[in-house]
């Protein structure tokens, strides 16, 4: 029991993550219909812009301590919101209108272009940062096995929360949430209304690519290594997350970054460590197969 | 556009490369022990801002000298213009390969390379079976390669059967997974197909890697056994019984004769899938893939099964790929799963891009170029992959039909234009 209450700590931690980082995903998909896969590599950029300020800020004598860790999250999401804002503007804006396939392969190749940008940038050696949130506190202990709660973990639960409220509320409360929300249902019918369908599309990425750039900090700061391919399979995991709660949906993604850190976690403890991936992969394809829109997702139709 | 607001563009663009670099490109964090280090790179930040800067206002002065007009593909192309080149074309390519080993500048490497350069356009031939015909982006292509590969390595060394009788077998069980993973997944979307392809192909090679007792796992399979021509093995010494190449042919002995042999077979593969390839486009299946890329709906309309023709081209692109593989488990005598990354997948489906989807010819010269490219610059072997990624996004962007335009569905009536734009 408390092995689980253990898992199932670890599994919520890297759920909410994977739900930061599907909320890109969901709502690019939900207002232009296209998979951004070069979203992992935003989350990517995010975590080498830790691991670069937090060098920077070490080397000027600072070390981590609570406002260092705050100061490195407002630093990190403006970056990742222009590298966010510049891939659409430079890779998919000028394919609206081309052929179905047209942006997807765009994003793929800006996938691999920015991984191997990094690369060549920044080294292909694994990026190490000290501990920057050290300690935590037993939850329960019961035949020597004590179930350890990080101080981290609750940092990185409460901030995820934090932010699906403030997101919610954007969406639902806010002029810029109204017309993303129109846009989303009828381009044409938006633009005819005096929206700006541009500015609105390049406002969700940046702020997808933000919420990447808190999930790459956060990343960072719980595993205390960086690489330049981290960002596909993480990418491809949230886009899994995406899909299970229902793609579109940003509740949807939240809860299906959830669950997906859950069963990964599981599968992990329980059956086998170098298979979880495959497990991760495999709820993609019985989703799609059995309920193509998810958990909270609406049916798709499609019109001529 | 006046040139003080172009001038203020440039320079809003500036600054949004200024905000990209600054960080990422201005400071690298280097290896110093326990610490990360730093080193300074600002210089570098200034050039890629003055690029940006000055190739934005380029951008800016010739676009404002060119005829405004809505976007289009274009469907007309060198095919439609000029079938006949493209005929001639492909007779001097086919003369030419297969004279190179014959030629005096050819030695070991140069045939090596071509060797290299046919595998891709072999694969690049039967990706563009999936993704250039019927419209489907399969983004884990390298599975079935692996697949072809695996089961011939592992048929030749538990079961003893040759290269011959595995290669339709290798060809069967890719064909397998292919509808395997079709099946379940092609009632999709696009999008979605193209993601739950890739999801696939790192199950393979998950598969590959954990699954020790089959595959050996990350040390992969060693000794494969090689090929033989007719029953003759190209060995120096060959076993009891047994005649070799050189002393059946009264010739010396060189490792020469297994590379060109090598090369011969995969031309022989090769130029089968694009000739297969090239008969079942007339095919009334070939016309359902081609229709069912343009349009979906009217597909169905007319009454063409949307399921059985797409896993058809999966299943047909699938055993291509197992061809493929088999072909490079014999020359290289090894194989891992390192081998089969998403990469390898990227770089095929970077082939038909650049190719321009549906183009044969398109295909063998985007081979050409991947593949020799970092063969002649050496040094730019490093950036390769940048590269790709870059001009996927820029043939997207500039020029969606590649180098060679063939989006012509292979029949069409007379007075007609299709405009793939408008059909989404």
């Amino acid at each position: 029991m408390e092995y689980f209450l253990q898992q199932a700590i670890n599994g919520l931690t890297l759920g909410a993550i994977y739900g930061l980082i599907a909320i890109g995903y969901t709502m690019v998909y939900g207002i232009i219909g296209m998979i951004n896969f070069a979203h992992g590599e935003v989350f990517m950029i995010g975590s080498f812009l830790t691991v670069i300020f937090i060098t920077v800020l070490g080397s000027l004598g600072i070390h981590p301590t609570f406002t260092i860790i705050a100061l490195v999250l407002l630093l990190v999401i403006p970056f990742t919101g222009v590298w966010g804002w510049s891939i659409e503007r430079a890779a998919y804006r000028p394919l609206r209108g081309s052929f179905r396939l047209a942006p997807l392969i765009s994003a793929i190749g800006m996938s691999i272009f920015l991984q191997n940008l990094v690369q060549f940038l920044q080294g292909a050696r694994n990026k190490p940062i000290p501990v920057v949130v050290p300690g935590g506190f037993t939850l329960v202990e019961s035949d020597g096995f004590p179930v350890q709660v990080r101080w981290l973990q609750i940092v990185i639960v409460v901030m995820t929360v934090a932010l699906m409220i403030g997101l919610t509320t954007l969406i639902h409360r806010t002029r810029f949430g109204r017309a993303q929300r129109a846009c989303e249902q009828d381009m044409k019918m938006a633009m005819l209304l005096g929206i700006d369908v541009n500015r609105t599309i390049s406002a969700t990425f940046v702020l997808g690519a933000g919420l990447a750039g808190i999930a790459g900090v956060m990343v960072a700061y719980y595993y205390n290594v960086v690489n330049f391919y981290d960002g596909f399979l993480a990418g491809l995991k949230a886009f899994t997350a995406a899909v299970l709660g229902g793609i579109g949906s940003v509740p949807g993604a939240m809860l299906g970054g959830l669950l997906l850190g859950l069963i990964e976690a599981m599968w992990s403890a329980y059956f086998s460590i170098e298979y979880k991936d495959f497990a991760a992969f495999s709820i993609l394809v019985l989703v799609l197969i059995f309920r193509p829109t998810g958990i909270l997702g609406r049916p798709e139709i499609e019109k001529v | 556009m006046t040139v003080p607001a172009m001038l203020r563009d440039a320079g809003l663009a500036a600054l949004v490369a200024l905000a990209l670099a600054l960080p990422v490109v201005g400071i690298r964090t280097v290896d110093t022990g326990a610490v990360l280090g730093l080193d300074y790179r600002f210089g570098w930040v200034a050039i890629a801002v003055g690029i940006v800067f000055g190739g934005r206002l380029t951008a800016l002065l010739l676009y404002d000298r060119l005829p405004r007009g809505p976007r289009r593909i274009r469907t007309k192309g060198l095919a439609g213009r000029s079938r006949t080149l493209v005929r001639y074309a492909a007779v001097a390519f086919i003369v030419f390969a297969a004279a190179l080993p014959q030629l005096p500048f050819s030695d070991r490497y140069v045939v090596d390379t071509a060797t290299q350069v046919l595998i891709y356009v072999m694969l690049g031939w039967g990706l563009n079976v999936v993704v250039g015909l019927a419209g489907l982006l399969d983004l884990g292509y390298v599975a079935f390669y692996a697949v072809g590969a695996y089961s011939y390595a592992l048929l030749a060394k538990n079961f003893g059967l040759s290269f011959w009788e595995c290669l339709p077998l290798a060809g069967a069980f890719a064909a397998f997974f292919g509808i395997l993973l079709g099946f379940p997944v092609l009632r999709l979307r696009g999008d979605y197909l193209a993601i739950v392809t890739l999801g696939f192909g790192e199950m393979i090679r998950i598969l590959l890697i954990n699954w020790t007792t089959l595959t050996g796992g990350p040390n992969g399979l060693t000794s494969i056994p090689r090929p033989d021509f007719f029953g003759l093995a190209f060995t120096r010494s060959p076993a009891a019984g047994e005649t070799a190449f050189h002393e059946f042919f009264g010739l010396a002995f060189s490792t020469q004769h297994r590379i060109t042999f090598l090369y011969y077979l995969i031309l022989i593969l090769a130029l089968v899938t694009g000739w297969a390839v090239e008969r079942m486009r007339r095919l009334p299946v070939g016309r359902a893939w081609e229709a069912l890329r343009e349009d979906e709906i009217a597909c169905q309309s007319l009454g063409i099964n949307r399921t059985t023709t797409k896993l058809t081209a999966f299943a047909i692109g699938a055993s291509f790929g197992g061809f493929a593989g088999s072909f490079f488990a014999t020359r290289q005598g090894f194989i891992s799963p390192e081998s089969f990354t998403f990469i390898e997948s990227a770089t095929i489906l970077a082939i038909v891009v650049l190719g321009g989807m549906g183009s044969q010819v398109g295909v063998v010269l985007a081979a050409t170029v991947l593949v020799l490219l970092p063969e002649v610059f050496r040094d730019l072997a490093h950036y390769r992959m940048m590269v790709f990624g870059l001009a996927m996004v820029l043939i997207m962007v500039w020029r969606p039909t590649g180098f060679v335009t063939q989006r012509t569905p292979t029949v069409r009536l007379s007075d007609f234009t299709p405009d793939p734009g408008a059909a989404r």
